[in-house]
């Protein structure tokens, strides 16, 4: 909207995006490998479209890094390759294919060592493998507690570790980029975004999404209390229709979809504004203990 | 109401970001903890996980530490560690929390999270009342800049919910704060643990008559923080390459408005242009303002990289070559006077060194004791020599350049933050050979205009001297006339003198010719 005074208010969204843009730029000028982390959710399209918006009219000068546990939803490749064209972005994926080979899942090796080697090997093997002195990650601080925790320029020591007791001072956005050799900085632009604010940020912007973010009849099975989607012939439970959507999305296996009749994004929207359960209530993998993420990003996970 | 005027409305909301700070175990996180869940802002899946161990580990049914000690070391030793986020709305607001430590050993941890705060919520324990670390918490507070503070006496149900402790606390604050910049102060006696005064009216305390805690952050004007007048524009990337003619300049806006075709300024070389575009991937924009981050094109083609700066043509920051800040300094290393640190300032990094403390505060009174070196966790004031200019303005005026960190580089840790009071220009032709040593002139009857142009000149660091008819009857047109051919001439021959040594004149005179 235009009007003709001057106004210098800015909106919470477009206060957000600054910084963010802020943060993306300020890394692209100060490293000399960085990447950016796509793992094809929502959070990872908000991250692509503030990198095209930072660097607009040019293209990102960076690329991205897709961690591949070969078990994605069938959905998310096929919107990951599109998207990732239609963008003009430089796509890498990479995968442990050592383990996929042994036959690694979470169904054979339950799900702290399906993530440990697919997921947290796969990831600091390829940023080793890189030479990426920063990686960006989509993460949100309203996420979890540990993330809750987290520097907008998280330090990693030379084995992609985390030490949250002994993190560097971060005042106002004067970010310390200086790194040794073989030491690495994970960067959170969307740090102070809330679950809210990305779905509000995708309705304005029009960003695309993976389609399974919409309410839909899917054939799931129920699990301890998770509706599992099915696509695997593994399972043994009865397989019934339910009207459902997905809040985060991971590994089909690991990633339990929430009844909802939610179709658009004014309605994901609305329920948002309501919703009483936390995004990752859907992640199997975080409920293995009470501090699992904690762990899991000590040892290097994102 | 429709889904979306409500989109619309939860995004015109403004937004508080606040800090807690105080001694530890004052009550922080329980406050915090009992905010969110009082107001519904806790998702029911956390507040399981929350209770079960509270159950399992701390004997009561709700420990509201728990919702922001998110750490395992937090919940095993009970302390807040590192800063923690926490988010949550209501109607009238959206609150960014950082709920910070209290261990003097975290201080730094609490200077990061209250660096972005604009208001301040310091506990302090009825039983103990003011103790050292409020006072330290409350001065960092006060030297970042905020210049709200909510002071919540908590732990109320301990001390039977004595009105005469909570003023006995009001008064002792009271007396400190007076030492502080100009804050606005305001007291809350609450309970964090049963949560009087926190979102509900407390039946215990009904001699106090000022408002809930939520009531006052949905409702406090927050001052500060934003300049709005100086146009301070840090080249952060510049954005160019790929085959076409495209050269842009991408940067957050640090302070002030800039609108197509201004005439501006970049430093260090000191050549001026015109803003030909304000680039963003929404469209090219007419003006743009602090905080939005955008791209500038300017209609010459000039040598810009990296860590320069835009500003005005005629409003441009000091370049400063040292400069006298406040430091806080985080490391366990204590400063080394006279070794090479890098400074970081705005989007530019350069080497300094500390020459030497001039005094280090005292966080009980804030005196001013003489110091070789600041520690671990110590704040003072202390002379910065730079080996290359950065362009700078008070912290006072202007938060964005008036703020640098400093980097040891042996070991990469962040060792200080700093903030600017006091500025020393490097001579014209080092920092920046175009900005002209000028003559200002203005006619006799705009003595007082003249003056207040000169005052402000040389606060900000520019090299000048004031001239009038007054002044040159006393002293070098002693008894002669002031109004003759020769008197101009000599006006001009004097002009000539001072600015070949580098220095700008501001003359008020009606016989000053050119
Ligand atoms: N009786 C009482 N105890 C409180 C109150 N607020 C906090 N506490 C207790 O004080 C201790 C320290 O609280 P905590 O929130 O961890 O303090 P912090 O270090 O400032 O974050 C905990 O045992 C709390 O249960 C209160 O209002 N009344
Ligand atoms: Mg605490």
């Amino acid at each position: 909207m235009k009007t003709t005074e001057e106004s210098y208010h800015l909106s919470n969204l477009k206060t957000l995006e600054a910084e963010s843009i802020g943060i993306i730029r300020e890394v692209a000028a100060e490293f000399e490998n960085p990447v950016m982390l796509y793992s094809v959710g929502k959070d990872s399209s908000v991250m692509t479209h503030l990198a095209i918006k930072a660097f607009y009219p040019k293209k990102v000068p960076f690329p991205l890094l897709h961690i591949d546990t070969g078990y994605k939803f069938p959905e998310m490749y096929e919107f990951r390759d599109e998207y990732t064209k239609k963008n003009g972005l430089d796509l890498r994926v990479l995968r442990n294919e050592e383990a996929l080979k042994r036959g690694v899942n979470p169904l054979s090796v339950g799900t702290v060592k399906c993530c440990a080697d697919l997921k947290t090997k796969a990831l600091l093997d390829s940023l080793k493998e890189g030479g990426y002195d920063a990686a960006f990650g989509g993460a949100r601080r309203d996420e979890e507690k540990s993330r809750a925790k987290e520097r907008i320029y998280s330090f990693r020591d030379k084995h992609g570790q985390w030490n949250p007791k002994n993190q560097k001072p971060e005042l106002w956005n004067l970010f310390n980029s200086k790194i040794d050799q073989g030491e690495s900085i994970r960067v959170f632009p969307l740090s102070n975004w809330t679950e809210l604010d990305i779905w509000t940020y995708i309705y304005h912007e029009n960003i695309d999404i993976v389609p399974l973010y919409f309410a839909k009849e899917r054939p799931v099975i129920e699990k301890n209390g998770q509706l599992i989607p099915v696509y695997t012939d593994e399972y043994e439970d009865e397989v019934k229709d339910v009207m459902c959507r997905f809040r985060t999305l991971g590994c089909h296996y690991c990633t339990g979809a929430v009844r909802s009749e939610a179709d658009t994004l004014e309605k994901i929207i609305e329920e948002m504004m309501v919703a009483r359960h936390s995004e990752r209530i859907t992640r199997v993998i975080d409920h293995d203990q009470d501090s699992s993420m904690e762990q899991k990003k000590r040892e290097g996970y994102f | 109401m429709s889904s979306e005027s409500l989109i619309e409305q939860s995004q015109n909301i403004d937004l508080l970001r606040f800090a807690t700070a105080g001694s530890v175990d004052d009550g922080k996180s329980t406050l915090i903890g009992r905010l969110l869940y009082d107001s519904k802002s806790i998702f029911e899946d956390q507040l399981n996980t929350i209770k079960t161990f509270s159950r399992t580990h701390r004997n009561q049914e709700i420990d509201y530490s728990l919702v922001t000690d998110g750490l395992k070391s937090e919940r095993e030793q009970g302390i807040t560690i590192d800063v923690a986020y926490r988010f949550f709305s209501t109607p009238k607001r959206r609150f960014i929390i950082a709920d910070t430590p209290g261990h003097e050993q975290y201080t730094r941890n609490m200077a990061t999270g209250a660096s972005n705060a604009s208001l301040a919520l310091i506990l302090i324990d009825a039983r103990n009342g003011v103790v050292t670390q409020t006072k330290r918490h409350s001065f960092i507070s006060s030297l970042l800049g905020i210049r709200n503070f909510v002071i919540a006496v908590n732990k109320m149900d301990l001390v039977d919910y004595s009105q005469e402790v909570f003023e006995n606390i009001v008064n002792e604050f009271n007396a400190f704060a007076d030492k502080l910049a100009d804050e606005s102060v305001y007291y809350i006696p609450i309970s964090a643990l049963e949560g009087d005064n926190v979102i509900e009216r407390s039946e215990n305390m009904p001699w106090y008559k000022g408002s809930t805690l939520l009531d006052y952050l949905e409702n406090v004007n927050v001052s500060g923080g934003r300049n709005m007048n100086d146009l301070r524009f840090p080249v952060q990337y510049v954005n160019w390459g790929g085959g076409d003619d495209f050269r842009g300049y991408c940067g957050t806006i640090a302070s002030g408005v800039v609108h197509k075709g201004d005439k501006i300024r970049v430093l260090p070389s000191g050549k001026t242009s015109k803003v030909s575009r304000i680039v963003t991937y929404d469209g090219d924009l007419d003006y743009a303002f602090a905080p939005m981050a955008v791209t500038l094109c300017l209609e010459d083609d000039i040598d810009i990289s990296r860590g320069d700066m835009i500003a005005k043509a005629d409003d441009i920051p000091a370049i400063a070559g040292s400069f006298e800040a406040n430091i806080v300094w985080m490391d366990n290393t204590p400063m080394e006077i006279g070794k090479d640190y890098l400074i970081k300032h705005t989007t530019s990094v350069v080497k300094g060194n500390f020459e030497e403390v001039i005094h280090e505060f005292d966080p009980d009174d804030i005196s001013m004791k003489s110091s070789q070196s600041l520690g671990l966790n110590s704040i003072g004031k202390a002379k910065v020599e730079l080996k290359s200019p950065v362009f700078a303005d008070l912290y006072s005026e202007n938060r964005a350049t008036g703020s640098f960190i400093v980097i040891d580089p042996h070991t990469n840790q962040t060792a200080a933050a700093g903030m600017v009071t006091k500025y020393k220009q490097v001579s014209p032709d080092k920092g920046c050979k175009s900005v002209k040593v000028r003559v200002i002139s203005y006619p006799a009857d705009k003595k007082e205009e003249a003056m207040a142009k000169y005052d402000r000149l040389s606060m900000h660091g520019t090299h000048c001297i004031y001239v009038d008819d007054d002044l040159l009857k006393e002293t070098l047109r002693k008894g002669k006339s002031v109004d003759s051919d020769e008197y101009s001439e000599m006006i001009e021959n004097l002009c000539k003198i001072v600015t070949r040594s580098g220095v700008s004149v501001v003359v008020c005179s009606d016989n000053f010719k050119s």
